[in-house]
């Protein structure tokens, strides 16, 4: 009998995952239905470009069920909850779909509404996020119109999804207002409940200086107990206050509300024990995790997605065909950091090699930890790269899942 | 490795003086690891914290982030803060004698 293959999810590890496996298997051999509860691909790391009037949002989004290739079924519904003991998964449609193998792939949620005072007075307007497409045109207007004044970028708290996404949106929008001749009439300033700029200590040092270069102000270890939209200030738990004219936020993430209501599936936060190595659940065999839904110890992002899913299907064929998983994930993550006025800096490393200075892949190639143009040129690129290549589940040459170690200079 | 006296005992810790060996802690050990954060008694809550925090440690591996705490520990992160002040999930983890969260960065 062919295997019946669900795969939760159609963001971007659902549909490189369902495009590898359909590679791996006959349809006569396995049977692959994805779901998802809407049909607007959205590419995320443009979000990031639409405050800053540099891409327009229709351009970042597509079809869901377009980027599945033929043969994979799309099913469109809310996830109700998974029943582990029965391999069934319940929608909000009334549909109950039977597995013998699962993928989870449905992401991190954003909860605004657990930050006293976050999506009150000001939520979409003097308070707002990129994070989501609506917050990011509605920053473009905010931005577009802001005469001056204290502007404040904000983590509530780790896991967040990309965490170099808001030091980019700090970088640009240094070069945003000095474009338009007023960068003296703003203050921007940096609000992070880590102890530096990154959780990285080499990269950590080379970003805080980079901020300083820009005269972004930095304040560290600050974990945000209320946002205050009418007041205009952000107040800590131990009482300090950040006041703000904008305010930028990366709201609290955790995983989706369905895990939580699948007993054995998630942890507090709804995120989903996984083995950072084989990409196998803790709650069943038979029940495998890519991307940010997962609580393994990588970045959440589309690069570290796409390295499990190379894993992560090498294993599912395993352990269908009964044999013990063997694919081992290094923890791979590769991320552009946009720095403003066409530049970029790249950063590259896994679980236990933090980002260092050098060249990627080899010792020839794009500067690592250091601002250039080409490496702008590869952040553009990966929007292609990112439809085109990584969605369809085709390996990138000369970049696998494996982190490589020839350009970095390692002590 | 460094080590430290604590209650009259010599306990493994790291440079940041987190124990390294959770099983060399003990409920003796807990005020006087408190009053070095600055915390002069130790109230119920405070206790339902510790002993949630070796809890988590013997059955996870790792302490609680602070939003875990809030979540499941039964006492709100406000709160924690009040009992913890300056990061409840490092200081809660030096005096409940377990190793430093893997959550805290
Ligand atoms: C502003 C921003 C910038 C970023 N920049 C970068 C970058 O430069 N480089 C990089 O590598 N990564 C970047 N990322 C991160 C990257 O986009 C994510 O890590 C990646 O998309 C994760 O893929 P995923 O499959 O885990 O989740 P997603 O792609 O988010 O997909 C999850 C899917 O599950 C569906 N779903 C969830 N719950 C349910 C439910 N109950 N029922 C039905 N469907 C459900 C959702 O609709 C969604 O389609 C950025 C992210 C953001 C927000």
């Amino acid at each position: 009998m062919a295997h019946r293959i669900i795969i939760l999810g159609a963001g971007t590890g659902g549909t490189l995952t369902a495009n590898r496996l359909r590679r791996e298997y006959g349809t006569d051999e396995a049977t692959i239905t994805v779901v998802d509860q809407d049909d607007q691909h959205v590419y995320q790391p443009g979000l990031l470009f639409v405050p800053f009037g540099l891409t327009r949002a229709d351009d970042i989004v597509r079809p869901r069920h377009e980027q599945l290739h033929d043969g994979i079924g799309y099913h469109q519904s809310p996830i109700d909850r998974v029943d582990l003991d029965a391999d069934t998964v319940h929608l909000g449609d009334g549909a109950e779909l039977g597995y013998d193998l699962l993928v989870v792939a449905t992401g991190a949620a954003l909860v605004p509404e657990e930050t006293e005072g976050l999506t009150g007075p000001g939520w979409g307007e003097t308070v707002n996020t990129f994070y989501t497409l609506d917050g990011a045109k509605g920053l473009e207007q905010s931005l577009a119109h802001f005469e001056g004044g204290r502007l404040v970028i904000n983590i509530v708290d780790m896991p967040i999804k990309c965490p170099v996404a808001p030091l980019e949106f700090a970088f640009l929008a240094d070069w945003f207002f000095q474009d338009r001749k007023m960068r003296d009439r703003v203050e921007i300033t940096y609000v992070t409940p880590l102890d530096a700029a990154f959780t990285k200590p080499v990269a950590a040092a080379r970003l805080g200086g980079m901020l300083e270069e820009r005269g972004i102000e930095l304040v560290t270890e600050f974990n945000t107990g209320e946002v205050d939209g009418t007041g205009g200030r952000l107040v800590s738990y131990d009482e300090r206050e950040v006041p703000f004219d904008l305010a930028v936020i990366i709201p609290l993430h955790g995983g989706q509300p369905y895990v939580g209501r699948s007993p054995g599936l998630g942890d507090e936060l709804d995120f989903v024990p996984t083995d950072p190595n084989t990409l196998q659940t803790a709650a069943r065999p038979n029940i495998f995790a890519l991307g940010d839904a997962t609580n393994v110890p990588a970045s959440k992002a589309g690069s570290v997605t796409h390295f499990e899913g190379e894993v992560l299907v090498g294993n599912i064929v395993r352990f269908l065909a009964g044999e013990t998983l063997d694919g081992s994930y290094d923890g791979h993550a590769n991320c552009f950091i946009e720095t403003g006025f066409g530049k970029a800096m790249l950063i590259d490393f896994n679980y236990d090699q933090e980002p260092v200075p050098g060249h990627f892949p080899s010792t020839v190639g794009m500067p690592l930890l250091k601002e250039s143009r080409l490496n702008h040129l590869g952040k553009l690129m990966f929007q292609w790269f990112y439809w085109h290549a990584l969605l369809p589940g085709r390996d990138i040459p000369g970049v696998g899942a494996d982190m490589p170690t020839a350009g970095k200079q390692l002590s | 490795m460094p080590t430290k006296t604590v209650a009259g005992v010599t306990v493994d810790v790291n440079d940041e003086g987190f124990f390294t060996d959770p099983s060399q802690w003990t409920e003796e050990m807990a005020p006087e690891l408190a009053r070095e954060e600055g915390i002069d008694s130790l109230t119920d809550p405070h206790w339902t914290v510790i002993r949630f925090m070796r809890k988590e440690q013997a059955e996870k591996g790792t302490g609680p982030t602070v939003r875990g705490l809030g979540k499941t520990s039964g006492v709100t992160v406000k709160e924690l803060y009040q009992l913890f002040p300056k990061g409840p999930a490092k200081i809660a983890a030096r005096v409940s004698g377990i190793p430093k969260p893997r959550g805290c960065i």
